[in-house]
């Protein structure tokens, strides 16, 4: 397989993942808020820009200078193609990648893709928006499962395939970490709360929801929200397709179907770096983490899919064959990319592997 | 002079049409539905309003929604869109178009003659039959391969052949496009459309299929493959996805099962071109390329070109890769050289060619010139190396002040330049505005020169959309139609 259909193949399925986040996070905390009765400007930044950050863009947000009132952060994380990891420009992206690869993925896909997209930058996507939310984040998330369903259905299982199963996994593992960490300035930095207030409990019950994991929690821990419990749930769970371990090692899975290299063995370091991580989720516990701070290990685990991303990019996508090339590969790839800005249709494209 | 359709009921589709007093395809000049179109005619006049709206909507929806767009370039907001496709369908019955394919087989075999021989022996110069200087001169001619033998000796593989009709009804040639011709997937899904919303009427009428298209283009492609290589890899090149063209080129290398390559994926070794797979190098055989001579290889053409592979040339010219088409057939698309293509088929073939071309004039003969710069108001001037309808002057439509921009711009490059008398091309009834009226049309049918020459019934039929344009170019406001060989003359 060309290695840019693989590249694209990994960024159409991470993207379509991002935009399905994205809609998770925001729609819980739109709801959260009628919980809340009025909230000072203070608080409202407390509430909100932990979820600013979990979409990695605290810096591109300040710099708007806006007050961070639940519509200009849904604004700024829904429609605001300036930014690159807003709902519209991921899945702007997720079809750019696409369309890249027309020739690699099933009809009905690009269908689906392709209604999503025009949809997004619709009038009537706006106006859905405006009528209600929760609408409209359910109709981003459904055709998301729609997108992952079809894929699993329609497409044949091949090493493309694994690729993109490949960018989803990477994808939710990291968005989970993200979700679970907004509410890290309600924990001690190092150790196990004692006890959690009412407010505190309906935040960290949001945080389930947000991850389709509130039945299935209280039917393993009961009712009482504990953050030790959807902690451990979220990062440690071995059959919940949402927790980190989870998407670790199914991750782990397609790389090695990539590879073909057996368990236990490995033919290169994203393949190493991925099975190491497997192996630390599988062997250690909620305590041990929470020992460590909860906050700390997160962004630990966040730095090490960063590295796998990387590694995966080094081994199949940029392998260098000769040193001469290089450079040029290099500059064609800038180049591709400028041409993208000068008919730029609102979506910034960036180097993806710098993402 | 216009003339009231007949037969048609009152308040149905076709019944307020109007033939124009020009060539109309559908109506005769008495305003009778002409024979090969009475079954269509005749479904249509029965379709009611609100079921015509409602297919027109689905088919449209239906573009937009697989994506069968183009990009157009200068629009800032980069925006697709849809290439406007109207349901009537274009019409030939069985002994139009078998006239049609000879002259087009007739004509491609005299082009690829004339390439070969301007290529190495340039006996046409010699016997005088083209002045050098017109080739020499030509901006495609590359003279790095004079000499060189392209693999079977075949120059242009894929031909598209613009065709108009005049007045009368007489079919000619327009041009040729003898390069990276564009439009076929648009036959394809044309054809699709119309199968899905007028599935009875196919089988009714006697319609030959078009859908074998890839397949020729394949056999084609691996027909040329170097020698020796027992499972010849072929790879569509194509330059990206802002290309105007993408959807063509990605919806051709699914049909045909090949890999569709970037100049990135590609990269030569020993003379050897490869792509880059996940699991290392892979050798390529034939490329099918999308991407004009000039940015092939910027070791040898254009040094700021991005889009092509650095050494590609040289693994050409060592015959380890063979191109369609092949380097250096821009020159037969030369607006001069049309001039020339009777004479070639006289020259080469020792035949009249079947379909005449427009009648020309050289900016460069003086004769021509001074007749030029005295019509020019009536006269067609088109640049001899531009394509998609850009520039070109329409006299009889222009401004004063255009016209005298080409004056002098022909005067400072007259080799640049031809005119044409201005072609009144035929009428098709279109929808437009909630109604049907006449809209000027033309055919480019795609020429496939293999083993042998393969020709898809019909071709991409474009329609001005615009009231009285005769510029049916996707760039400048045109649409399509789908275009229909019947097995017999009704």
């Amino acid at each position: 397989m060309l290695s840019r259909v693989a590249n694209s193949l990994y960024w159409m399925s991470r993207y379509i993942e991002r935009a399905e986040n994205i809609a998770r996070i925001l729609d819980v905390n739109l709801q959260l808020l009628l919980d809340f009765r009025s909230l000072d400007d203070e608080g409202m930044r407390d509430h909100w820009m932990p979820i600013v950050q979990a979409a990695g863009e605290q810096e591109s947000f300040i710099a708007q200078k806006q007050r961070a009132t639940a519509s200009a952060v849904a604004e700024f994380m829904v429609f605001r193609q300036e930014n690159p990891n807003s709902i519209v420009s991921s899945i702007c992206q997720a079809r750019e990648n696409a369309r890249m690869v027309r020739d690699q993925i099933t009809v009905e896909t690009w269908e689906e893709l392709n209604r999503l997209y025009l949809f997004v930058l619709s009038p009537e996507a706006r106006q859905m928006w405006l009528d209600s939310p929760t609408d409209f984040f359910n109709s981003i998330k459904s055709s998301s499962l729609q997108l992952i369903g079809l894929s699993y259905a329609t497409h044949i299982h091949n090493e493309g395939w694994w690729f993109s199963q490949a960018g989803r996994y990477i994808e939710r593992a990291d968005k989970t970490s993200r979700i679970l960490d907004v509410r890290y300035h309600t924990l001690p930095a190092r150790g196990m709360p004692k006890t959690v207030n009412q407010t505190e409990a309906l935040e960290w019950s949001a945080i389930l929801r947000s991850c389709s994991a509130w039945d299935v929690f209280k039917s393993a821990y009961g009712a009482e929200v504990h953050p030790r419990n959807v902690a451990d749930m979220l990062v440690l769970n071995e059959n919940f397709p949402r927790s980190i371990r989870f998407c670790v090692e199914r991750l782990n899975d397609a790389l090695r179907r990539i590879s073909g290299v057996s368990e236990r063995r490995f033919s290169n370091d994203a393949e190493k770096l991925c099975g190491r991580l497997a192996a630390e989720l599988q062997f250690c516990t909620i305590e041990e983490i929470f020992e460590a701070g909860l906050h700390d290990y997160l962004d630990q685990v966040q730095l090490k899919l960063n590295n796998i991303g990387e590694a995966l990019f080094n081994a199949y996508i940029f392998q260098s064959f000769e040193p001469d090339g290089e450079v040029q590969l290099v500059q064609q790839e800038e180049q591709q990319q400028q041409v993208h800005c000068h008919d730029a249709r609102g979506a910034v494209p960036r180097l993806n592997h710098l993402t | 002079m216009t003339a009231m359709a007949k037969s048609q009921p009152a308040g149905s589709l076709l019944a307020d049409y109007h033939v124009n007093g020009l060539f109309d395809e559908m109506y005769g000049r008495d305003g009778g539905v002409l024979g090969h179109y009475e079954k269509v005619h005749s479904a249509f006049g029965s379709l009611a309003r609100e079921d015509f709206h409602a297919k027109r909507h689905s088919v449209d929806l239906a573009f937009l929604r697989q994506g069968v767009t183009f990009n157009v370039y200068g629009d800032s907001r980069g925006a697709e869109r849809i290439f406007p496709f109207d349901l009537v369908p274009r019409i030939i019955p069985a002994k139009e178009w078998e006239l049609l394919e000879r002259g087009l087989a007739q004509r491609i075999t005299a082009l690829n003659l004339f390439l070969h021989d301007i290529y190495h022996e340039q006996k046409i110069v010699k016997d005088g039959v083209i002045p050098a200087h017109y080739i020499l001169s030509g901006k495609h001619f590359r003279r790095e391969f004079v000499n060189f033998t392209v693999p079977k000796d075949i120059y242009i593989h894929v031909c598209g052949t613009d065709l108009i009709r005049d007045d009368k009804g007489q079919y000619m040639v327009l041009e040729d496009n003898g390069r990276c011709p564009s439009g076929v997937s648009y036959v394809l899904e044309n054809r699709r459309a119309m199968k899905r919303t007028f599935r009875g009427m196919f089988e009714n009428v006697g319609v030959r299929p078009v859908e074998h298209y890839p397949q020729e283009l394949l056999k084609t492609l691996q027909h040329i493959a170097p020698a020796g290589v027992a499972y010849p890899r072929v790879a569509l090149l194509t330059p990206g996805a802002n290309n105007s063209a993408y959807f063509e080129h990605t919806y051709l290398a699914r049909q045909m099962g090949i890999e569709i390559v970037e100049g990135r994926d590609l990269l030569v070794r020993d003379e050897h071109v490869f792509m880059r797979t996940t699991k290392g190098l892979q050798p390529v055989h034939v490329i099918y390329r999308r991407i004009d001579d000039d940015f092939l290889d910027p070791t040898v053409f254009r040094k700021d070109s991005m889009l092509g592979v650095p050494g590609l040339i040289r693994a050409y010219r060592a015959g380890n890769v063979s191109l369609a088409n092949s380097i250096g057939t821009g020159i037969a698309d030369d607006k001069v050289m049309y001039y020339f293509v009777p004479r070639m088929i006289q020259y080469y073939l020792k035949q009249e060619p079947i379909i005449p071309n427009v009648p020309t004039y050289l900016a460069s003969e003086e004769e021509d010139l001074k007749y030029i710069l005295e019509n020019l108001e009536k006269l067609v001037v088109k640049a001899a190396n531009e394509s998609g309808g850009y520039g070109m002057l329409m006299g009889p439509k222009a401004a004063k002040a255009e016209i005298e921009e080409f004056r002098a711009r022909i005067q400072a490059d007259p080799r640049n330049y031809i005119a044409q008398p201005m072609i009144s091309l035929s009428c098709h009834p279109t929808f437009v505005d909630g109604g049907f009226e006449g809209r000027h049309i033309d055919l480019r049918p795609f020429i496939l020169y293999g083993e042998k020459i393969v020709i898809v019934p019909g071709g991409l039929t474009r329609v001005a959309l615009r009231k009285g344009s005769l510029v049916v170019n996707s760039s400048q406001g045109g649409g399509s139609k789908d275009t229909w060989v019947l097995y017999g003359d009704e």
